[in-house]
């Protein structure tokens, strides 16, 4: 009886988020919706002009649509890695975050692949990929990998959806709640009942999937990382370039988290779950990765750069002139700084932890961008062209305006899940607050013994 | 935990069992016959029809010949399928004299007439290199190398681009779904891209064929592809055809010889003789592009110059033609 009352507390303090959208919302929503048209028009431009309105061109053939496909992708796989490892380990703390860090992994993994599929040069053949693949490919490794992550990614989620689903479900008739909605409540939650075999049967299944999650994230991120290292070209073929990835993917995921949180934080009104508390121990983890993140940089450059290969060396001089100032942001600023920031006990606030976590977003996305395009600008066989567009490489507002079209759609799918189901799970509170019992439980018998 | 019992007798876990081998097995089958109904297209292609056709033999007798045999004159139209098998006991090879390059660019516009490209769409390149800072710089033809071992096939995800059998490396713009992958992966820079509609795509007056390239298709990739079109009708290539000088030899590795369209050596003995090498032989591609080193040059460097001011701005950045432009040699 205790738990029925606790689950309709919780619903009474979530229930409102769900009911009502406030104006700022409204205009919020609208204004991301713009954005995402205005990405609209410019996927029908490239659909029908050709990828000759982007900025790529013979020579650098994968712009920022690569960038940003990786950049999503690597959020998405340290999303899951993170919040596998919070489940597994059973962590005290990941009641507030765990929902948080689950929606970013699956939205980032299914805006990840538009971005590849945006680079294709014939998206009406998309289906020669199943009809036609190649096994020694490292492209039909990806592509097996994405796949298979964004089942397991959406099948792990929705795990944990139920139990909330069921609490909506229960107690949501005297609210203003759309009819849908309820009903949608009552479907997804597949006939939950709580009941002690049910919760046992599930924090089973859980706890297996997420362990699956762990493996997954990490073979998939090293497929997608030997997507570049297993070619020849300077700056790619790299033998560390798999665990450079995850270190720097893991670097950008909790980067991103933490200014999730935070934003979740303020505009959900949920200052008394996620606390000052949840951005310190973010705040040493990031300090932790990106020290590493740095020391892989470091090593990855500095052995390049002492053994000079003529190749290496043409690459160097290409990001030490031509891209000079990326270069220090995203080396030297996007790492230091938050170390120097997360380093020292008094900035690890939560404003200070949230900008460290911002620069690092900048500086890695800068990164990489270095990684990718430096490469294409300096192959074996010099470019001896006059066309400037074919030297170098410079991104079209075509594919700007869809790089924010897929961050404004991530905001939107994300704002919108927050409608559906609290941003925290209630069911961990619950958990939680069962387990406090069975030990207060404990605790009493031993007492009255 | 008790398993909890049905009344057929089975527990719930060994119905989950049961169902999700059901349906994989489903699964398999539905596949199988789908893509066995796929290959069934393929085979119709490769058995012979029942028709038949009499011809007249050149001794005058009628015959009756398979009509699907018919089709393997030499300007016959190889479709996509056909392109994959090469031709029979052939290894092509190419031999470039760079002693003998005076960056003329007859090779660059023949092979573009022949297939039909724009003015800066090249299949052959001339790059001007200069090996060290000490060294003259030489003309450097280069156009795919069609390598045995090819980062570029590798790489493909659809198949979209193959090695056959006579060592030449195609791509079929039917299959190429445009990622680009291959585009990266190969580090002679060899292929280019069809970044958008040309009206020439639209040329329906002659069925694609990955040998002849043409007409192309957009967001595809394309490259040289040592003419095959021209080589079963016994004829060279369109560059070592154009070339002025002689420069490009083409020919069998098999046979061992390789002809300019003047002379005709032994491909063995020119590689011994004037120490053929290979560029970037230390990447393992094992390209079938050889080069005879640019030694007793045949042309000073300036006479290369002869070209349009665009060509002649393409070499800007090597170190000895700012040198030579200082002293107003070009």
């Amino acid at each position: 009886m205790d738990i029925q009352s606790r689950k309709r507390e919780l619903f009474k303090e979530f229930a409102p988020r769900l009911e009502t959208t406030s104006t700022v919302s409204k205009i919020y929503i609208s204004f991301l919706i713009a954005i995402i048209l205005v990405g609209i028009y410019a996927f029908y431009l490239q659909m029908s002009e050709g990828q000759i309105v982007t900025g790529m061109r013979d020579n650098v053939v994968w712009g920022i649509y690569e960038v940003n496909f990786i950049l999503l992708v690597c959020i998405s796989y340290s999303g899951a890695f993170i919040s596998g490892i919070l489940h597994f380990f059973h962590t005290p703390w990941k009641t507030a975050i765990a929902r948080i860090v689950e929606i970013i992994t699956v939205l980032s993994l299914l805006i990840g692949p538009i971005y590849i599929l945006l680079c294709m040069g014939r998206l009406d053949r998309l289906h020669y990929l199943f009809m036609y693949p190649r096994i020694q490919s490292p492209i039909t490794w990806d592509i097996i990998a994405i796949i298979t992550d964004i089942f397991a990614c959406f099948i792990y989620l929705y795990l944990t959806f139920i139990p909330d689903f069921a609490i909506l479900r229960d107690h949501c008739e005297e609210r203003k709640i759309p009819k849908w909605v309820k009903k949608l409540y009552k479907t997804l939650a597949i006939g939950y009942q709580d009941t002690k075999t049910q919760r046992d049967r599930l924090h089973k299944i859980t706890r297996i999937m997420s362990g699956i999650i762990i493996v997954l994230a990490i073979v998939a991120y090293t497929v997608l990382a030997w997507i570049f290292s297993l070619t020849l070209q300077p700056g790619w073929n790299s033998t560390i370039f798999a665990p450079y990835f995850i270190i720097g993917g893991l670097f950008s995921g909790v980067a991103f988290i933490i200014v999730t949180m935070y934003l979740v934080r303020k505009f959900y009104k949920l200052e008394k779950y996620i606390r000052k508390m949840h951005f310190k121990v973010g705040g040493i983890i990031l300090l932790i990765l990106a020290m590493l993140y740095g020391y892989f940089t470091f090593t990855e450059y500095f052995s390049r750069w002492f053994s000079h290969k003529k190749i290496d060396t043409d690459l160097l001089d290409t990001l030490f002139t031509r891209y000079f100032w990326e270069f220090i942001v995203a080396n030297y600023v996007g790492i230091l700084v938050p170390i120097g920031i997360l380093f020292f006990k008094k900035f690890r606030t939560i404003n200070w932890v949230t900008i460290a976590s911002v620069i690092a977003l900048v500086g890695i996305w800068i990164n990489r961008y270095l990684i990718v395009i430096p490469t294409l600008e300096t192959p074996y066989v010099p470019i001896q062209d006059t066309r400037v567009d074919y030297i170098f490489y410079a991104a079209s507002w075509v594919e700007i305006a869809l790089s924010f079209a897929g961050i404004a759609a991530f905001l939107l799918m994300f704002t919108l899940i927050g409608k559906i189901v609290p941003l925290v799970p209630m069911n961990y509170i619950l958990d939680g607050h069962i387990e406090t019992k069975k030990v207060e439980q404990k605790d009493n018998e031993k007492i009255s013994e | 935990m008790k398993n909890k019992q049905t009344e057929e007798g089975e527990t719930d876990r060994r119905k989950f069992l049961k169902l999700g081998l059901m349906t994989s097995l489903t699964a398999i089958a539905g596949a199988s016959f789908v893509t066995s109904l796929a290959a069934q297209e393929e085979e119709v292609i490769k058995e012979p029809s029942g028709e038949v056709m009499r011809l007249l033999t050149p001794d005058g007798k009628i015959v009756e010949v398979n009509a699907s045999n018919i089709n393997k004159y030499p300007e016959a139209y190889i479709t996509p399928e056909e392109s994959r098998k090469g031709i029979p006991d052939r290894k092509f090879v190419m031999v470039i004299d760079l002693a003998k390059c005076k960056n003329a660019r007859k090779c660059v516009e023949g092979c573009q007439k022949g297939h039909n490209l724009d003015y800066h769409q090249e299949f052959m390149q001339i790059k001007l290199i200069q090996d060290n800072p000490l060294a003259e710089p030489y003309w450097f033809p280069k156009n795919c190398m069609h390598c045995d071992e090819p980062p570029c096939v590798k790489v493909c995800p659809t198949g979209a681009t193959y090695k056959r059998e006579d060592n030449i490396v195609l791509v079929d713009n039917e299959r190429c779904i445009g990622c680009k992958f291959c585009v990266t992966s190969c580090p002679y820079s060899a292929r280019i891209f069809n970044w958008e509609h040309n009206a020439k795509f639209d040329d329906k007056s002659q069925p694609y064929s990955p040998e002849t390239n043409v007409p192309g298709a957009v967001g595809t990739v394309t490259k040289c592809d040592f003419c095959p079109d021209l080589l079963r009708q016994g004829l060279l290539p369109h560059c070592a055809q154009s070339c002025p000088e002689g420069v490009i030899y083409f020919g069998d590795r098999n046979e061992d010889i390789v002809t300019n369209g003047a002379e005709t050596v032994r491909f063995s003995e020119l590689i011994n003789k004037r120490g053929g090498y290979r560029h970037l032989e230390h990447l393992g591609t094992k390209p079938n592009v050889y080069y005879l080193p640019a030694v007793d040059k045949l042309y000073e460097l300036e006479d290369g110059f002869d070209v349009n001011e665009e060509v002649k701005e393409r070499y800007k950045n090597v170190p000895y033609v700012q040198e030579l432009k200082k002293q107003g040699k070009i």
